[in-house]
């Protein structure tokens, strides 16, 4: 092998140096690279695009402690490094305004009930319909539901438009059933709480099904029988035969959706009540909140504080509940 | 057992007739209230304008009508041009980042090679912790300078984590590590192989892969909220995104002669454009349905 040579060669040339450290390091490295070249190939791509898009913008965390102004000749890096720095100015405006401690605290509380209806309802339902005696129609029924799935979140848009505008089918159909006169849904804030959380579990109730009658599905029907003939009930053989077996995902599952705890549905919140800003009390999240600082009010320092805000918190919230799982039981933790 | 996804039970250990019966009606009336919305859309679509202004929207419209669509069409070049831009974008998109995906996931399968864990991480970590939206806008529109091309509604989707995890789990179930190993015992180097062997064992997930791709670029509108102005570089979904919120196209469209702009069918209108929006995800679904149930149950389960 050449590269062994030229490090012997080298060892002569100064003899003790192939013993030391360095050398050996180095050269250990060209043979892992010579040897899985091709690996490395393969991986380049993907490495270059994760470091353009997830990588280099890691660095902006720094952004808020920065007064950054965008200089072309210094280009982005330049500028952002030559910005004077300003300390935690950027932080104590943010939690100083009255709108981001509403955007912290919808996207908490919606992601709390989103992550308990995640398990509930898809649970249930898988369950009940791994117990329907005609598999074909089940999975007629499992293709229309999985079907919101691929809906862009514009066509919901339109969707919920249809329902709620005014002279929309709430206002011309069921509310005169009810005597109650039109509602104007899209100034009206109380009513948005419930509109989301049905067109999210509309949206994923489906996707998530599929993951659980998976792991159902695994389950061996030697576990069924046995309890049957132990003379369990159908009750009692969900209870005690498949929620156990179905712990490991939803515990994984659940880890996943906490560490994004502080992450909301943009696609969801931002075009299904079409971002309104009367409706902000109840749609507002921390995703939409940065998004329209920077659009509208393009306030740089406040919306890059609260991402730098937003992907601490959410880190530091991942590895947490992580080394919990994995103190309770060690197979269902991320890592 | 196969993968499609309900169990056979014994029939001793059946759920009685009425349970039965009860599951069914359940499962009808979810489905019902999950397809309904978008017949609502359907139909409000096909009502005449006349009759939304009468009765509000319903679903069995009181005079059935097309001319909420014959409106649309009068902006046909827009509206062609958007679907262009929607079709480049995805074909291109999409076979780049199964590409992509596909390579990088490949390695990580080996469990010949060393650094696989490490190079999971490295991708993984990037759900885990990201520098957030102000940071990610500016590498695009300042450090690359590609804001306001297609550029730009391609490169940030090429690389998912989620979607390497799921790629590379259904590698490992698929590729017996064996018929590997003949490979290299007669001579074949690792591109060779990752072609002639490993591929062709995973039609499945590639298909799945790619799938996934097509949605997620066909649906995308958050690229071009963010980084496109030009009106020219609209895709269908932003073009609808822009017309629901009062930034009219069409109105402001040159080609569309004044008269028909006073009697514009808006909200028929609106409710038409997002059926041809959708369209094609529709006509497409039952095929490649079973593609992503299975993919989704080998790579997400078993990871």
């Amino acid at each position: 092998m050449p590269t062994d040579q030229a490090a012997i060669a080298q060892a002569e040339k100064s003899p003790g140096a192939l013993n030391s450290p360095n050398v050996k390091r180095r050269s250990k490295f060209i043979k892992e690279m010579k040897r899985n070249a091709a690996f490395y190939l393969m991986l380049l791509p993907g490495v270059i695009v994760l470091i353009i898009n997830n990588y280099l913008p890691m660095i902006g965390v720094l952004i808020p402690f920065k007064e950054y102004r965008y200089d072309v000749e210094k280009g982005f890096f330049g500028s952002l490094f030559s910005s004077e720095n300003i300390g935690w100015k950027n932080f104590e405006f943010l939690f100083r305004s009255p709108d981001a401690l509403t955007a912290t605290i919808n996207t908490v509380v919606y992601n709390i009930v989103f992550m308990a209806l995640d398990l509930i309802v898809p649970i249930t339902l898988a369950i009940l319909m791994s117990e329907m005696w005609n598999q074909k129609r089940a999975n007629t029924y499992q293709t229309l539901m999985f079907f919101p799935f691929f809906i862009s979140w514009i066509a919901v848009s339109y969707i919920a438009y249809a329902f709620f505008c005014n002279s929309g089918f709430f206002d011309a159909n069921i509310l005169p059933l009810f005597g109650v006169e039109s509602v104007d849904y899209y100034t009206e804030p109380s009513h948005w709480p419930a509109i989301i959380i049905f067109f999210h579990l509309w949206h994923y109730t489906g996707y998530n099904m599929i993951i659980f009658i998976a792991s159902i599905a695994g389950i061996g029907s030697e576990y069924y029988e046995a309890a049957a003939l132990d003379g369990a009930t159908k009750w009692q053989q969900a209870r005690y035969v498949t929620l156990p077996m179905l712990k490991t995902t939803a515990v994984i599952l659940t880890l996943l959706a906490v560490g994004r705890i502080f992450n909301g549905d943009f696609d969801l919140f931002y075009n299904v009540p079409k971002n309104v800003s009367q409706l902000y009390p109840t749609t507002s999240i921390l995703d939409t909140f940065v998004y329209n600082q920077l659009q509208q009010i393009h306030d740089i320092g406040m919306s890059s504080a609260a991402c730098t805000y937003q992907a601490v918190v959410g880190c530091v919230v991942v590895f947490l509940s992580n080394l919990a799982v994995r103190k309770v039981d060690p197979d269902s933790a991320l890592f | 057992m196969g993968h499609s996804a309900v169990k056979k039970r014994y029939v001793f250990n059946r759920v009685s007739a009425t349970s039965n019966a009860l599951i069914n009606l359940l499962f009808i009336i979810i489905c019902v209230l999950f397809i309904a919305p978008m017949v609502l859309v359907v139909m409000v679509s096909f009502t005449s304008e006349k009759a939304l202004l009468a009765n509000g929207y319903q679903f069995w419209p009181a005079q059935f009508s097309t001319e909420s669509y014959q409106y649309v069409f009068k902006a046909w070049k827009d509206i062609l041009r958007c679907y262009g831009n929607s079709i480049l974008v995805t074909t291109v998109g999409s076979f780049a980042a199964t590409a992509v995906i596909t390579l990088y996931a490949y390695p990580l399968s080996r469990s010949n090679f060393r650094h696989k864990n490490g190079f999971a991480f490295f991708a993984f970590f990037t759900t885990i912790f990201g520098g957030g939206l102000v940071p990610w806008v500016f590498i695009y529109a300042q450090f690359l300078k590609i804001s306001d091309t297609l550029l730009v509604l391609i490169i940030p989707y090429l690389v998912n984590a989620w979607w390497i995890i799921i790629m590379r789990t259904f590698m490992k179930q698929s590729i017996p590590e064996e018929l590997i190993e003949a490979a290299r015992i007669d001579g074949a180097g690792e591109f060779r192989t990752f072609f002639s062997i490993a591929l062709p064992l995973c039609k499945a997930g590639l298909a799945t892969i790619f799938l996934f791709c097509m949605v997620k670029f066909w649906n995308d509108y958050y690229l071009s909220l963010i980084f496109i102005n030009n009106h020219h570089l609209y895709t269908i979904q932003y073009y609808m995104y822009s017309l629901l919120n009062g930034i009219d196209q069409i109105l402001s469209n040159t080609n569309v002669p004044p008269e028909a702009r006073r009697n514009l069918p808006s909200e028929g209108c609106r409710m038409a454009l997002a059926v041809i929006g959708v369209g094609p995800v529709v006509f497409t679904y039952p095929f490649f349905r079973k593609f992503f149930v299975k993919g989704l149950i080998i790579g997400a389960v078993k990871g």
